[in-house]
């Protein structure tokens, strides 16, 4: 299974900001689309950096005044990106080790989704029960 | 309050996991509609599953329950688009989901591509089938030399089917025309080619296995092309992937082992992607250009491939595309061309321009994920698309009938297509194949022509 397949049924819609907007309109639209990261970008096509709710708290509870900061101020920079091509498998190995909650998928160098953790669980966990399904179904019909 | 009533596309086992789900929960009344184009239930359990594989098919069991629900209605042999259109639909039914597969191959893109003896590998599946659209297909099995590329289930179905003795085939269901032809078959080898390691290789490790305990023909494997690569081996070890490792395990013991002598010669190619399709000289598969790969690991951890500029000309008159699906669009339902799929939110058609879901349209299996996993993946797919729907119906969010009622979509059916196959009809036509099947040993002898199916019904000539 492959980024593809998880993208294909999860709309075609990626929420992004630029870098010079205000992290107050960041937090807007996090809740506005009740998502955890955005992508920074200033093309819609290239992401420069990744906003998440983790870096708002950070530099929330050292300085109140962060919300009215610029984006690229607080943002991840090191983004790591995937394809569509991508294993599952290895994507939620890379994600569980790294500690990365969402990775943006470049297609020839355009921005075609967004894949968080939380979406790579969720296939994995339809992929475990439906061959334990079909594995049932198979072993009970030699039984019968 | 009257009930919910829903036209599900396509009776695969996405169409079949749709109405259990629907016919299952107590939130709201539903009454199941099933369409096929095709008069014959269960998609590619019928069409798709090897005819060796019989224990797969045993699931069809699970859906004939379904359609034994009081509330549920089969219309086999009846096509949207054909006989009828999505407004037809949306008249009659307050709910719509598409769960039409994935029904056509993804292309090489490489030059050669359309000669004569280069096959989409699911033409030659859907034929030994016994698919009525493929009745008359013709494969060049006169060709000593075969090539199937891909390595996923789909080209390991292919690949054994080939190797196959009569005598093997003659206790499956396979269809008559095809299992003549195969006896005529003059394939003396046969090579699966993957683009990467046996690592990273789709089909599974039962699937491995079975193509070592083939009565006909011999597993050629190089040592050298199974044995990981740095980059495969520090994956396998961080992920202690143990499926894959004995994936690996079962490679080296078919590289070890001595041929047998068999009439046929299956030979298990790695890392190598087709470049060109060679013609003969007469518009026809005179061989493979294959380029060598490499393996490397991207940014996300996932190994992929990458040509090294060395090459290779496999001699072969035939050849199976296999490297993956695409679903096909339905007209008036909006397609995500990039992804095969129909555009969609978690089960929900999205409008194109908007991005905001269509009332009343939804989407399931296949066509809403694209063609990964297992017949039993398609459950919880199902299920989330259905959990969806009886949240939009609980809201209110439907489509608005104006003819709602049950004998009014079947008095529709009934003009636009006089043949319709219930499942009444269908449980006939079983009945009748497994006869024919018990009489001469075979779990199954197929009907394949729709002329057929009508006699067998007792109805005459199909009229088009």
């Amino acid at each position: 299974m492959n980024i593809a397949s998880v993208l294909a049924s999860k709309g075609p819609t990626v929420v992004t900001i630029g870098p010079e907007q205000s992290v107050r309109e960041a937090l807007a639209l996090l809740a506005a689309h009740n998502i955890g990261a955005l992508v920074v970008t200033d093309d819609g096509r290239r992401p420069l950096g990744m906003l998440s709710e983790r870096d708002i708290v950070r530099h929330l509870a050292q300085d109140a005044g962060v919300l009215d900061g610029a984006v690229r101020d607080i943002m991840t920079r090191e983004v790591v990106v995937g394809s569509p091509q991508d294993d599952l498998g290895s994507v939620a190995q890379t994600m569980t080790e790294r500690r990365i909650r969402h990775l943006p998928v470049m297609d020839r160098g355009r921005l075609v989704g967004i894949v968080s953790i939380g979406d790579v669980v969720k296939a994995q966990r339809d992929q475990f029960l439906g061959e334990r399904d079909t594995l049932q179904t198979q072993l009970l019909e030699r039984s019968a | 309050m009257s009930p919910l009533r829903v036209a599900v596309v396509g009776a695969g086992p996405a169409g079949f996991y749709a109405a259990d789900a629907l016919l299952r929960q107590d939130q709201v009344e539903v009454e199941v509609d099933m369409f096929d184009r095709l008069p014959a239930p269960y998609g590619l359990v019928r069409y798709g599953v090897a005819p060796d594989h019989q224990k797969i098919k045993a699931v069809t069991a699970a859906f004939d329950k379904v359609a034994a629900h009081p509330r549920f209605r089969f219309f086999g042999g009846v096509e949207l688009g054909r006989h009828l259109t999505v407004d037809d639909l949306r008249r009659h039914y307050h709910q719509i989901v598409y769960a039409t597969g994935a029904q056509t191959d993804r292309r090489l893109g490489i030059p050669g591509e359309d000669l004569a003896g280069s096959h989409p590998a699911t033409e030659f599946v859907a034929w030994y089938n016994g698919h009525p659209d493929f009745r008359d297909c013709v494969f060049g099995l006169s060709a000593e030399r075969v090539a199937v590329i891909g390595v996923g289930n789909v080209a390991v179905d292919v690949v054994r089917i080939l190797c196959r003795t009569p005598e093997e085939l003659e206790k499956t269901d396979i269809a008559d025309h095809a299992l003549e032809a195969l006896r005529r078959s003059r394939v003396r080898e046969v090579y699966l080619i993957g683009r990467r390691g046996p690592a990273q290789a789709a089909f599974t490790n039962p699937e491995l296995k079975e193509l070592g305990e083939l009565a006909g023909a011999d597993v050629v494997v190089a040592p050298d092309e199974v044995t990981p690569d740095p980059v495969t081996r520090v994956a396998l070890e961080k992920m202690q992937d143990r499926a894959t490792a004995k994936k690996l395990e079962i490679l080296h013991d078919l590289a070890r082992r001595a041929a047998a002598g068999k009439p046929r010669r299956l030979v298990l190619r790695f890392l190598l992607s087709p470049v060109e399709i060679l013609d003969d000289g007469r518009g026809r598969v005179g061989g493979l250009r294959l380029v060598r790969n490499e393996l490397y690991a991207t940014e996300s951890g996932s190994i992929q491939a990458r040509p090294t500029g060395r090459m290779e000309v496999l001699r072969v008159q035939l050849l199976f595309r296999s490297v993956g699906y695409r679903g096909v669009p339905l007209p008036g339902v909006p397609f995500h061309d990039a992804w095969g799929v129909i555009l969609n939110e978690q089960g929900r058609v999205l409008d194109p321009a908007t991005r905001r879901p269509r009332v009343g349209e939804y989407a399931a299996g296949w066509i809403k994920r694209g063609p990964t996993g297992v017949i039993g993946t398609n459950k919880p797919d199902a299920a989330e698309t259905v959990a969806h729907m009886l949240e939009d119906a609980l809201a209110g969010r439907t489509l608005t009938p104006a003819e709602p009622e049950r004998t009014a979509v079947e008095r529709l059916v009934c003009a636009r297509q006089p043949h319709r196959v219930s499942y009444e009809d269908w449980l006939a036509l079983d009945r009748l194949e497994v006869e024919r099947g018990q009489a001469v040993g075979r779990p199954r002898v197929k009907l394949c022509r729709m002329e057929d199916v009508l006699q067998a019904l007792g109805r005459g000539a199909r009229r088009e």
